[in-house]
């Protein structure tokens, strides 16, 4: 998951967020858009596993000038 | 000899004829470089110009950073020499840590293409050295992604050191919020390194060469990079 940082101001979120409410949904108090990034990581080792995909985030998946990013890791038996 | 534009081509980019149309109108040579290569062709100004650079895909800028004309590109800005990166080019500036701050979606979340005013606020870089403090160029935008973002320290660092060069104004050079086309921070329209080499710009002053075209005051940059070049010690 890549958002944008909570002190940026997200249009696409104000839209959403004003879109839920004209379709009667005023309990939402705002919404963020984000990217949901999916990969299929080869490797034994959940531990190094996450070493690297959390490297990956910060050159290249992730801005951190505008974004964070957070990441759950999980173990896929390949046949 | 004739000044020297070296032109960056990624798959992708859009405006590098533009680019070099206006860069042999102002009187200079212009040489496409690939970005598979390292190599500047021996160029004394790298433009980095618009367009989608590898689609954009990801964020605006994040893939080209990492093409091997970039290295190249670094090394040509360490050693001081002249970096001009036009829309797409000044995102994959802020992508690859040689400007601070980063570039988001229009906060219309529209694509707008249409004229601006830019205000010159500052002449110590070699692209706005012919111009005036205070100066107001035509120049048109075209993107989707250009408001400008940098946290509160580096926004302050920027305006202490006279590093913002370009912020949307109205005609008479009153800053407004009607006269930002994408939301940026305080107007900001283009940005430069410490050292004032590389400067950064959405607006794209290779549409503003030509009177044809509604303005000419894009030439300015080009020209002045040409005199300050021109000027150095052989």
């Amino acid at each position: 998951m890549v958002s944008l940082k909570e002190v940026v101001n997200d249009p696409q979120g104000l839209v959403v967020t004003d879109a839920l409410h004209s379709l009667g949904y005023p309990e939402v108090g705002a919404a963020r858009v984000g990217k949901f990034i999916s990969l299929e990581v080869a490797g034994q080792d959940l531990e190094s596993a996450r070493e690297r995909v959390d490297e990956m985030c910060r050159r290249l998946l992730c801005n951190g000038v505008i974004e964070d990013y957070r990441f759950e890791l999980r173990p896929v038996a390949v046949a | 000899m004739s000044v020297r534009f070296g032109i960056a081509v990624f798959p992708g980019t859009w405006s590098d004829r533009d680019c070099a149309h206006a860069v042999e109108l102002a009187g200079a040579e212009a040489v496409p470089l690939w970005h598979a290569d390292r190599d500047l062709k021996g160029s004394d100004v790298v433009i980095l110009p618009g367009g989608f650079a590898y689609g954009d895909y990801l964020r605006a800028g994040a893939i080209a950073r990492f093409a091997p004309l970039m290295e190249a590109v670094q090394e040509h800005a360490q050693a001081g020499g002249l970096v001009l990166g036009i829309c797409n080019g000044f995102q994959v500036l802020c992508e690859a840590g040689m400007l601070p701050g980063a570039l988001l979606r229009n906060a219309s979340l529209q694509f707008r293409c249409q004229p601006a005013c830019l205000r010159v606020e500052t002449t110590q870089t070699p692209f706005l050295s012919g111009c005036q403090k205070g100066q107001v160029l035509q120049v048109p935008v075209s993107h989707g992604e250009g408001r400008f973002y940098a946290d509160r320290e580096t926004l302050a660092q920027l305006n202490a050191q006279g590093r913002v060069a370009l912020r949307y104004c109205e005609a008479d050079g009153a800053l407004s919020w009607e006269a930002n086309p994408n939301g940026s921070l305080e107007n900001i329209a283009g940005i430069l390194n410490e050292r004032g080499n590389v400067l950064g710009m959405m607006p794209h002053p290779e549409r503003a060469c030509e009177l044809l075209l509604g303005s000419d005051d894009g030439m300015q940059l080009f020209q002045s990079a040409i005199q300050h070049l021109a000027a150095l010690p052989a």
